[in-house]
């Protein structure tokens, strides 16, 4: 670990269309554990908003509280950030994105903060369906405390305490699909390959994308009998297939694979290209969806990859037709009727 | 036997079963005697339920003005027999029981000291109408008819009344006035109009107006430029959020696109209510949200980071009756302590203290203002009978020549020019920092927001010295927001006296007229009526010239008086606390007894004495 982000940059380093290097989307030192699984998601995000050519300005980023609640401060250094209260992140996003429509809001989450003392805010921003980008850094324990289980733990498996887990577990990708999520995918910290194209789709998505990102804790829960340990995440991983991303501006110039079963125009006119296996499931049926998680959990094994997604979302702002400026933007004369309404007020009130 | 004889001076209460549309009926009693020029405060004392249980409408006239509850009934309006004995009961000698007589009235319960008026509603209903649902709602109309013969109103402005509530209804005009009629005529071939109570007409309304505390208050939210209401329904506030809405389809609808110019969240629950709020407001949106005791205690984590992390966040409390559920559909102003010290650690907030419509509305607007201007929490405490009750208040007015106070915000162009950006950087010397709304410029001004310790570039810090540093200057912004709160009303008596009284909220009316009374008898009090915690100069001055002042207020604990005990770090001797806290407002006549109970020379012992020496509260009036 060093305390010093190092200034400098190799001078052939890519750059976006808007002109800047990767540089430009990174953050803080990060004070985590050496080789914890939530560092790669954060340098994944970095990637993804960086190949992506999103302004960082135009990005807010807010948490709640726990180890995954702290990389905000280790990505996005350009970004507004807000590291709220624990388990409340939904609904501050939720707030904010009524005030401001034209940014876009992704939130950080772990596994405490999301399926125990956020499972009820978890449920609701679902279900309405706001347009963010929620990220999961699933470790199942909790870190900050020193390693208790936390609600994702599975049931029989152990972390560094030793203690086999005797509860069930939540699976926050089953649970998204009954709430109704319209974008679901799930990953693995240790494998940017699939984890950058699923992100950049998220945040392409209108409405809530989650991702649930099995990210593993190098100090409480890498042990041989955990079911989040590398190795066990490594072996036992099955992706629904693989996934293309392609930005609307870059599509002429990136070269693909041929051979995708779906082709997605997302709303901002980015495709989305899958490379499902024939008969692993059909990512935008809801039911095939959660046939496919229980199966898999069935067999010990994880379901990555794209899960679900509706392409024909409709978000909170399109439910509550919300003016397409942002509400912050109005001005008093815009939101003031003035005392002439009053006058007509107060005399139906005598 | 003796008759109550007055003019234009009474207490009428209504004893109906909810649910069965006694509400519009009695509010047309009510709205017609202001009419008449008379000042009228209706209050309803309504059940926990939807259909079925008693629920009463008391409606104090007094051409004097004195608004509050009197104390005491000198008739009652009885159509349920359910609650008809403590009804009874409760009438002043010489008082009128008038009752439906359909079926004959229990003899157990005739009292000798009464007069007991039989009106046959039942019957009569049966005999015009067909329809059961007919019946039972003209069943009110009727009486109301009956009461403009019994006490001589003006059968002229009932009927003009029921015109303009019809107003786009018309076809439902002519019943109703039929109903009216149906009654009057009874009351006038049977006994002899007027009885003793009586009323005429005069001009003490002038131009005021009618109205809830939260129909005004959600107008305030409109006039302040709320833009995000986030809320969990919760009684007494729910109409606040209601009524933000029914305007804001008048208002906010986008001519052009016909998109909303406003979003309303109905959240999960008063976590996310509040969350809710702070995210929009960091994000430079107008947002506020209503609730009631048991929300005010879930939202007290958010309110911790509010405070700390210096979010503008505007919360408007309807109080009811607690601890816990309590008493749902009754006031009390005790969710005092519970919002002034809202959340762990080392925290205070702004609190406002409306006592009319006028104010909740001038108020409601005003904690926009305030809010962004000092970067914290507002917490205005009105109460279900300011809330839920049409109260006569000063017609509302907004000056137009008036503009929003955004606080310090730095735009795109005021970053432009600037070498650096410390969110926490007290560069004026006020206390209050600059902030910026996320997205304004593309490399300056972003900034962390967080409930964790931070240093004055919004940087995660553990010294003690830099978060030190920071409380301080949170306490030091505490001594600027007395400069920005509403100042107390001082109403001198205009003798020299070194005793006074100090109230808040909904105690005012009662408070100021037994402070006529306490006068009449020889006992001059001045007065002083606190708007906002925390406590300006003014309070504290106030407290200085007087040796004794009661502190009334509607809960069990005293808790405005502990909040001056401990700022100002005064004795217990000086304060003197006139309480009520049984779920309905305090009346002038209890706090005058409870008063004289206090003055030098009466050794009475104080109440919470007297309730830890006989284990159990002591006789009230």
């Amino acid at each position: 670990m060093s305390y010093q982000i190092p200034k400098f940059r190799h001078p052939d380093l890519p750059l976006n269309e808007l002109g800047y290097t990767r540089a430009a989307y990174e953050g803080s030192i990060s004070t985590l554990c050496a080789g914890c699984g939530h560092d790669s998601i954060s340098g994944a995000i970095v990637r993804a908003c960086h190949e992506l050519s999103l302004e960082p300005h135009k990005i807010a980023k807010l948490s709640g509280i726990g180890c995954s609640s702290k990389t905000p401060t280790y990505f996005l250094g350009k970004s507004h950030g807000f590291n709220s209260v624990h388990g409340r992140m939904p609904s501050v996003v939720t707030g904010a994105a009524m005030a401001n429509r034209d940014l876009l809001y992704l939130g950080v989450s772990g596994d405490g903060d999301t399926a125990s003392i956020g499972m009820g805010q978890f449920a609701h921003v679902i279900r309405r369906n706001l347009n963010m980008v929620y990220i999961v850094m699933n470790n199942g324990c909790y870190g900050l405390t020193k390693g208790q289980d936390s609600a994702t733990a599975d049931e029989g498996s152990a972390s560094k305490k030793g203690d086999a887990n005797p509860f069930s577990a939540i699976d926050l990708c089953a649970t998204a699909l009954q709430m109704g999520a319209t974008f679901i995918a799930r990953s693995f910290s240790g494998d940017k390959e699939q984890l950058v194209p699923l992100i950049k789709a998220a945040m392409s998505h209108r409405g809530f994308a989650l991702i649930d990102v099995i990210s593993p804790c190098v100090t409480f829960n890498n042990t041989a009998a955990s079911t989040k340990s590398y190795e066990f995440v490594r072996e036992h991983a099955e992706a629904t297939g693989t996934v293309d991303f392609v930005p609307m501006r870059q599509e002429i110039t990136t070269s693909y694979r041929p051979g995708a079963r779906h082709e997605v125009t997302m709303h901002d006119g980015s495709v989305l290209r899958l490379y499902e296996e024939e008969g692993s499931l059909n990512p935008f049926d809801r039911r095939s969806a959660m046939m496919a998680l229980m199966d898999h959990q069935n067999d010990g094994n994880i379901l990555t990859g794209l899960i679900y997604m509706n392409k024909n979302s409709r978000d909170l702002h399109d439910v509550l037709q919300t003016s397409q400026r942002p509400l912050n933007q109005l001005e008093e004369g815009e939101l003031c009727p003035g005392n002439k309404m009053l006058v007509n007020i107060n005399a139906s009130l005598r | 036997m003796k008759r109550l004889q007055s003019v234009n001076d009474f207490v009428i209460k209504f004893a109906n079963v909810n649910g069965t549309g006694s509400a519009s009926a009695n509010n047309l009693f009510a709205k017609a005697l202001f009419r008449m020029g008379l000042p009228v405060s209706p209050k309803n004392i309504f059940p926990s339920n939807i259909q079925g249980l008693p629920t009463w409408y008391e409606v104090r006239v007094s051409e004097k003005g004195y608004l509050g509850r009197r104390g005491g009934v000198d008739i009652i309006l009885s159509v349920n027999p359910q609650s008809m004995p403590q009804d009874i009961r409760e009438i002043e000698p010489g008082g009128y029981f008038i009752y439906d007589d359909t079926k004959p009235l229990d003899l157990r319960l005739v009292r000798n000291d009464i007069n007991i008026i039989g009106l046959p509603l039942t019957r009569i209903c049966n005999e015009v109408y067909k329809d059961p649902r007919q019946r039972q709602l003209f069943k009110n109309v009727i009486y109301v008819g009956a009461l403009a013969a019994l006490l001589d109103m003006d059968f002229k402005v009932l009927t003009n009344l029921v015109s303009d509530q019809f107003k786009g209804k018309e076809k439902l005009v002519l019943p109703n006035i039929k109903a009216l009629e149906l009654g009057h005529r009874y009351a006038k071939d049977n006994f002899e109009c007027p009885i003793g109570i009586r009323v005429k007409s005069v001009d003490k309304v002038g131009d005021k107006i009618l109205l809830d505390g939260n129909t005004a208050l959600g107008l305030g939210a409109i006039y302040g430029g709320a833009t995000v209401a986030a809320w969990y329904p919760i009684t007494p506030s729910t109409s606040v959020v209601d009524a933000f809405e029914k305007y804001a389809r008048r208002v906010r609808i986008d001519p052009g696109t016909g998109r909303r110019n406003y979003a309303i969240v109905q959240a999960e629950d008063e976590l996310s209510a509040i969350g809710m709020v702070i995210g929009a407001s960091w994000n430079g949106a107008r947002a506020f949200t209503a609730t009631s005791g048991p929300g005010l205690s879930l939202m007290s984590e958010f309110l911790g980071l509010a405070y700390f992390a210096e979010i503008p966040t505007v919360l408007f409390d309807v109080q009811r009756a607690g601890p816990s559920t309590g008493m749902p559909t009754r006031t009390q102003q005790s969710d005092v302590l519970a919002a002034a010290y809202a959340s762990h650690g080392d925290t205070k907030h702004v609190l406002l203290f409306p006592s009319s419509p006028k104010e909740c509305f001038d108020f409601g607007a005003q904690s926009f203002d305030l809010a962004e201007r000092l970067q914290t929490p507002i917490i205005m405490l009105t109460d279900l009978d300011l809330g839920m009750n049409d109260n006569m208040s000063d017609p509302l007015v907004w000056d137009d020549s008036r503009e929003y106070d955004r606080g310090k915000v730095l735009s795109a162009e005021d970053l432009e020019g600037m070498e650096s950006f410390g969110r926490y950087l007290d560069s004026d010397g006020d206390a209050i920092c600059y902030r910026t709304y996320p997205g304004s410029h593309p490399t300056k001004g972003a900034y962390f927001t967080r409930g964790s310790s931070r240093d004055e570039q919004a940087v995660y810090t553990e010294k003690g010295e830099e978060y030190e540093r920071n409380m301080l200057r949170l306490l030091q912004k505490w001594d600027t927001i007395k400069e920005y709160v509403p100042r107390p009303e001082i109403l001198p008596c205009g003798k020299p006296t070194d005793m006074a009284v100090l109230y808040f909220g909904t105690s005012e009316a009662s408070a100021l007229e037994a402070v006529d009374y306490l006068a009449e008898e020889g006992v001059a009090l001045d007065a002083m009526r606190v708007r906002a915690f925390p406590f300006n100069r003014e309070v504290e001055e106030f407290l200085d010239q007087h040796e004794r002042v009661f502190v009334i207020e509607q809960n069990r604990d005293a808790q405005l008086r502990t909040l001056l005990m401990a700022e100002f770090e005064l004795g217990p001797d000086k304060l003197k606390s006139v309480l009520c806290f049984d779920g309905t407002p305090i009346s002038a006549r209890n706090i005058r007894k409870q008063i004289k109970e206090h003055l030098p020379g009466n050794n009475v012992t104080p109440l919470h004495r007297k309730i830890r020496a006989n284990k159990g509260v002591g006789e009230r009036a």
